[in-house]
């Protein structure tokens, strides 16, 4: 058990400069998912944290030790990879006790503590057989079984479900969240996956070429992006973008799309530091246009009339599509809410969940 | 339209390539393999059978006694031991040596890029080049004429072939099975001895293979830098034209001796040449 600490993090690979200047504090027991498109640095990162590549610029320190020039053996963490990478040559029992035996443990325990960890992960049946013996999924759950049978201070786990089919992949998922609830050690995941994130991280670390683009708890991150970056990046289907500009109105600040369309009022407390007539983007979650009731819009609401250009049913949901001032826009609905394509409906648009970005910084306003 | 094959033009089509595959192949198979039989028969035949028209393809009184004079009157038996010895210790220290060569080489980038290269560049020197300054040396260092001498020659020798094999098979295998074992607690020692030599092992197999042939067979060295004490199984022949004529049944008996250890190695190691170890290792 220990926290994590990363400051001014560099590391350049030749001429590519992989991370850049990060700062990252994980405090101990915590679930810390450090996402972002590939080649983010986010694996770098984690390899320089597991002591697998050295770090050029920075100070890396686990449970208040530095450990930048300690080898990786010496630093107690345990890491799973995207490919598994188990022994081939030794058996199940190999795999998980290899750890063990390095540090000479006795038979016996080693034994028994093979065996828990085992129970635990529903593998005891499977000690004996090699690696090609087994399912993808047995396979990660040995490659788990490796890492826990040690007890590390910090699990180190470098995108451990990308290889599995969709099914299994949410099972392993769910039993990864288990297992963090139950040993309560600190966790850091790397995914590229923005659903892993959301799901399984106490705190999410979005990076982007090499630095981070924005960190907090999941839900802070999807419902306040400080980036249009981090809007686009979480969330699924993602955030709508809509060009528009600002302008004073009666009430307070008001927010008028390209396409023409009559001004949507900000909610009060929404005051952009930028002046009347700039250019914004406006992000709209899928989940915020819905089908208009059959009042008038609610306080707070913009009603506007859709042309249903394309409608994609999840079977819970339908994704229905349509141009919104000439720009494309998503709109979550009822599966039932609508039947086909060419439909025309009205729609509510909820203002307070509106998200308004600078387009020339990329800034959240 | 497609020509549709009736079941009699296929049968035809099948019996041509058969014909066609049992002629290539029984080519092949006399190539290799009349050759050997005309040694092995000739090393038990009497004398006056050697080289009669038509042949005698097998003695009606075959005989030992070209084994005994080769073993015994013309030193085979010795030169087989001395052969023994030195190419098992070369085939030994160029393996052991050269996979940790290359496993250096493949992982930290040992030497820049150039280095790998500039090993395997060793082996295009002819060995007439070098064989002068080492037979100058060894007569000063007092390796002239022993075993210690030719293994530290063959294992230098055939080094650049088992640093280059090895390093192409260590490139080839996945670098994150050794990630795993250092973030396990393993040494790089460790890692390298538990984790990368065991599948590394069908290509260590193969190079020491390729090495043992190669010293077993080697004759230039070995007839510039030894004598009468540590001379090998190959320089044993040049007694076998001599004066008297061809000595065809001891030639042939030494011949076929020799092949029993290329064929044995074979054997042990063939299990090793063809199983495919990392199967499994990773996503399957």
């Amino acid at each position: 058990m220990a926290n994590v600490k990363v400051s001014a993090l560099h590391k350049h690979f030749g001429p590519v400069h992989a991370v850049r200047g990060i700062d990252l504090d994980i405090p101990d027991g915590e679930f810390t998912v450090l996402v972002g498109p590939s080649g983010c640095g986010k694996s770098t990162l984690l390899r320089t944290i597991a002591g697998l590549e050295e770090i050029d610029e920075g100070r890396i320190e686990i449970g208040g030790e530095i450990v930048n020039e300690m080898r990786p053996r010496d630093r107690d963490v345990a890491m799973v990879f995207q490919d598994y990478a188990l022994y081939p040559h030794m058996t199940v029992f190999g795999n998980i006790s290899l750890s063990l035996r390095a540090r000479r443990m006795a038979k016996s325990e080693m034994e028994e503590r093979v065996g828990r960890v085992a129970d635990m992960l529903g593998i005891k049946s499977l000690l004996e057989r090699y690696p090609r013996q087994l399912s993808g999924g047995q396979r990660q759950r040995v490659a788990i079984g490796r890492a826990i049978v040690r007890n590390p201070r910090v699990f180190l786990f470098d995108e451990p479900l990308s290889n599995l089919d969709a099914q299994l992949r949410d099972e392993m998922r769910g039993e990864i969240k288990r297992l963090h609830q139950e040993i309560a050690t600190t966790m850091i995941y790397v995914t590229h996956d923005q659903v892993e994130a959301m799901t399984l991280a106490d705190r999410i670390v979005l990076l982007r070429d090499g630095v981070i683009e924005q960190q907090g708890a999941p839900l802070d991150l999807f419902e306040q992006p400080t980036t249009l970056f981090v809007a686009g990046f979480l969330g699924s289907p993602r955030m709508n973008f809509v060009k528009g500009r600002l302008e004073g109105g009666p009430d307070g600040v008001a927010v008028k799309l390209n396409g023409g369309g009559p001004a949507w009022p900000l909610p009060r407390g929404r005051n952009p530091v930028l002046a009347n007539g700039a250019e914004v983007i406006v992000g709209l979650r899928p989940e915020h246009v819905g089908r208009a009731g059959t009042g008038p819009a609610a306080q707070g609401f913009a009603r506007v009339e859709a042309a249903i250009e394309l409608v994609q049913p999840t079977g819970s949901r339908s994704y229905a599509t349509f141009k919104l001032a000439d720009q494309p826009v998503m709109a979550e609905l009822q599966a039932h809410d609508i039947s086909h394509a060419g439909e025309r409906m009205c729609v509510d648009i909820n203002l307070r969940r509106v998200s308004l970005f600078d387009p020339g910084t990329g800034k959240a306003l | 339209m497609k020509a549709r094959l009736t079941p009699w033009k296929l049968g035809t089509r099948r019996l041509r390539e058969g014909a066609v595959r049992i002629v290539i192949v029984g080519l092949f198979i006399m190539f290799v393999l009349v050759p050997l039989y005309w040694v092995i028969v000739t090393s038990i035949k009497p004398s006056k059978d050697y080289l009669t028209v038509p042949p005698v393809w097998f003695p009606a009184e075959p005989t030992l006694v070209h084994y005994t004079a080769a073993l015994f009157s013309y030193r085979g038996l010795q030169g087989l031991i001395n052969s023994l010895i030195i190419s098992s210790a070369a085939t030994l220290l160029s393996a052991v040596l050269g996979t940790m060569m290359a496993y250096s080489l493949a992982r930290f980038r040992t030497g820049g890029q150039h280095l790998a290269f500039w090993v395997l560049s060793q082996r295009f020197l002819p060995p007439v080049a070098i064989v002068l300054p080492i037979f100058l040396l060894f007569r000063g260092w007092g390796l002239y004429d022993t075993h210690i001498g030719l293994i530290l020659a063959y294992t230098f020798m055939t080094l650049p072939l088992s640093v280059w094999m090895m390093y192409a098979y260590f490139r080839q295998l996945p670098k994150s099975l050794e990630d795993a074992a250092l973030v396990d607690g393993l040494s790089r020692w460790q890692a390298f001895r538990l984790v990368a030599v065991p599948l590394a092992a069908p290509g260590i197999a193969a190079a020491a293979v390729f090495i043992f042939i190669s010293v077993w067979t080697e004759f230039f060295f070995a007839l510039i830098l030894t004598s009468r004490y540590a001379f090998t199984l190959p320089t044993i022949f040049r007694a076998f034209l001599g004066f008297q004529g061809a000595q065809y049944g001891e030639a042939c008996a030494l011949a076929t001796t020799s092949l029993v250890p290329s064929i044995v190695l074979g054997m042990l190691v063939q299990r090793h040449l063809v199983r495919g170890l990392t199967l499994g290792a990773l996503r399957g």
